[in-house]
């Protein structure tokens, strides 16, 4: 089944000369939350501007709920809400003006119900009558996602919707999306925090140099990817990694006193047992020990970093 | 709103936007034009119009009138669509009308809408304050209205270029101040061409505005310098080659998209 966001091969050769997409292709499904990572750059920007409709792509097709967003661009763009990166709203017009203008900028009549919850669920109604330009920047990022959501949209772009966010914003941040998605609306979210990603999102896709080398739910991806890591607090700190142990590729860390083990954890034969058993042979005790996954972090920089050496 | 169909809430959504734009501005929007205009009657009117014959049996203070309210059109026109176009773009609020599901008609309906509105009203205040400093009649209504509006339809399409052409705001004063106002004042503004020996008579015919401010003239007083016909189809051709190069700017995306 085509996704409710549908990308296939879709380029974007600046003119510039700077190519920010290759031929990237992509299915978005209904319902759920997509995020998008990649470092700065890497074209993921560009990617949902095409989308949205503010950057001409140089090739490929995009659809939304089955409409060409360039011969059906109406009834595709009635769809989406985009909150871009960067804070623009009207300096002169009061919130409630400003959400208002964008329903209508979309098509939709005027509902001053619908535009009294947003402003509600966002924190603006006891701030509705006040000019945007004398809000505080969070004040003015809360401004933009209610404009929007102003218009009912079924698909939501956030992009980096919680850079430069105190926490208590983002938190709200994600409260918000959670409910959204609760609602049925389709999120699409593009960020370099990685946490964010890793709490938020159904699925991951990982972009870069203009490449979307990943795509991939979040659970399998760091269950696919993921190494896992035992750390052994020995009783007597060691000098160096025995030469018995060396199999192992062991790490000796914290002055001797603790000994690491990286591992694949899909593996059939981890090795852990075997190190365990080559330890009590050789006398060396440890008084405590833990393993843990490494985090989508971990995952994210090794999969970058593959891609740069490439 | 249809798939396929009108989008009548965003137009109506730009154009309010842009009307409450006017009205938050209204004093120096209205007072400007309307105390530079009334500064030209009584100067050239008074100073100037006691030494000098009527022109075409009109008294001169009266004369200059219809070519200062279309000097005001000019420059109200373009500079209201121009700002109301270049300021999203300058303060990136253009991303939302790049992504909503408006036509590039529909956008230049919201926006050159509002500017020529707002000129037409402009217009018409400066006319009832010149009536109250000199003696106008109006011969033909339907004519004065009919060019006014097209004259501000008309230049507000070339505001909305000059807006998105315009990579900064000096670029936005340029158009006016260099084309424009020069070509307003020897378009025949203060003077009857025929008072012009015959060699600038010709130059002057390869002015776009001696057109306008001929037919505008013509529906006061009955006199003009170039036939009505001719007046009214130079406008014409000239709002017909500002749609084009609009269409040809939405349609490469010319300055708006990448």
């Amino acid at each position: 089944m085509p996704g409710v966001i549908s990308i296939s091969n879709l380029t974007k050769t600046y003119a510039t000369g700077q190519h920010a997409l290759k031929n990237v292709s992509l299915e978005i499904r209904a319902g759920e939350i997509f995020a998008l990572l990649g470092p700065n750059g890497a074209g993921k920007t560009t990617l949902i501007s095409i989308v949205c409709g503010i950057v001409v792509p140089t090739s490929g097709v995009v659809r939304v709920a089955g409409h060409d967003i360039q011969r059906e661009y109406r009834a595709a763009r009635a769809m989406i809400g985009l909150v871009p990166q960067e804070l623009a709203i009207e300096a002169f017009e009061t919130v409630r003006a400003t959400a208002a203008f964008s329903r209508g900028l979309f098509g939709r009549a005027p509902d001053a119900a619908h535009v009294e919850r947003v402003l509600r669920d966002l924190s603006l109604w006891d701030r509705r009558n006040d000019v945007t330009m004398t809000l505080s920047g969070g004040m003015k990022r809360r401004v933009m996602i209610a404009k929007a959501l102003a218009h009912e949209p079924r698909i939501l772009f956030l992009d980096e919707p919680t850079a430069g966010v105190d926490v208590e914003l983002r938190r709200d941040m994600w409260a918000l999306v959670r409910r959204l998605r609760d609602q049925g609306v389709t999120i699409i979210l593009t960020t370099h925090y990685i946490d964010e990603a890793e709490e938020m999102a159904d699925r991951i896709g990982v972009v870069n140099h203009g490449e979307l080398i990943v795509v991939e739910d979040k659970a399998v991806l760091m269950k696919k990817l993921g190494k896992r890591q035992l750390t052994l607090t020995l009783q007597e700190p060691l000098a160096a990694v025995p030469a018995e142990l060396a199999d192992w590729q062991l790490a000796l860390n914290a002055d001797g006193h603790e000994l690491q083990f990286t591992f694949d954890a899909a593996l059939e034969q981890t090795g852990v047992a075997a190190l365990l058993r080559r330890l009590e042979q050789l006398g060396i005790c440890y008084r405590d020990l833990n393993t843990r996954e490494s985090s989508l972090e971990e995952i994210f920089v090794s999969l970058v970093g593959r891609g740069a050496r490439q | 709103m249809s798939p396929s169909g009108f989008n009548r809430h965003g137009v109506w959504a730009i154009y309010r936007f842009e009307m409450a734009r006017f009205l938050r501005t209204l004093l120096q929007s209205v007072l400007t034009p309307v105390i530079t205009t009334a500064l030209f009657v009584v100067v050239f009117g008074a100073a100037i119009g006691s030494r000098m014959t009527e022109v075409d049996g009109v008294s001169y203070g009266a004369f200059i009138v219809p070519g200062l309210i279309m000097l005001s059109l000019f420059t109200e026109s373009i500079s209201n669509a121009s700002f109301g176009i270049h300021f999203p773009k300058f303060t990136g609020t253009i991303f939302e009308i790049l992504s909503a599901p408006v036509a590039a008609f529909e956008i230049v309906l919201g926006y050159v809408g509002a500017a020529a509105t707002k000129s037409v009203l402009l217009g018409l205040i400066i006319l009832a304050t010149a009536s109250l400093l000199v003696p106008i009649t109006i011969l033909h209504p339907f004519w004065m209205i009919t060019f006014m509006v097209l004259t501000a339809v008309t230049f507000s399409l070339f505001g909305f270029i000059v807006g998105i052409w315009a990579k900064n705001w000096e670029q936005m004063q340029l158009i006016p101040m260099l084309i424009v106002t020069p070509l307003t004042f020897l378009g025949g503004a203060f003077y009857s061409i025929d008072m012009l020996p015959p060699a600038w008579r010709t130059v002057t015919l390869f002015n776009p505005v001696v057109y306008l401010i001929s037919g505008f003239r013509w529906s006061f007083y009955g006199k003009s310098d170039v036939g009505v016909d001719v007046s009214l189809g130079m406008t014409l051709v000239f709002m017909l080659l500002c749609l084009g190069a609009i269409a040809w700017i939405f349609r490469t995306g010319y300055r708006l998209k990448n």
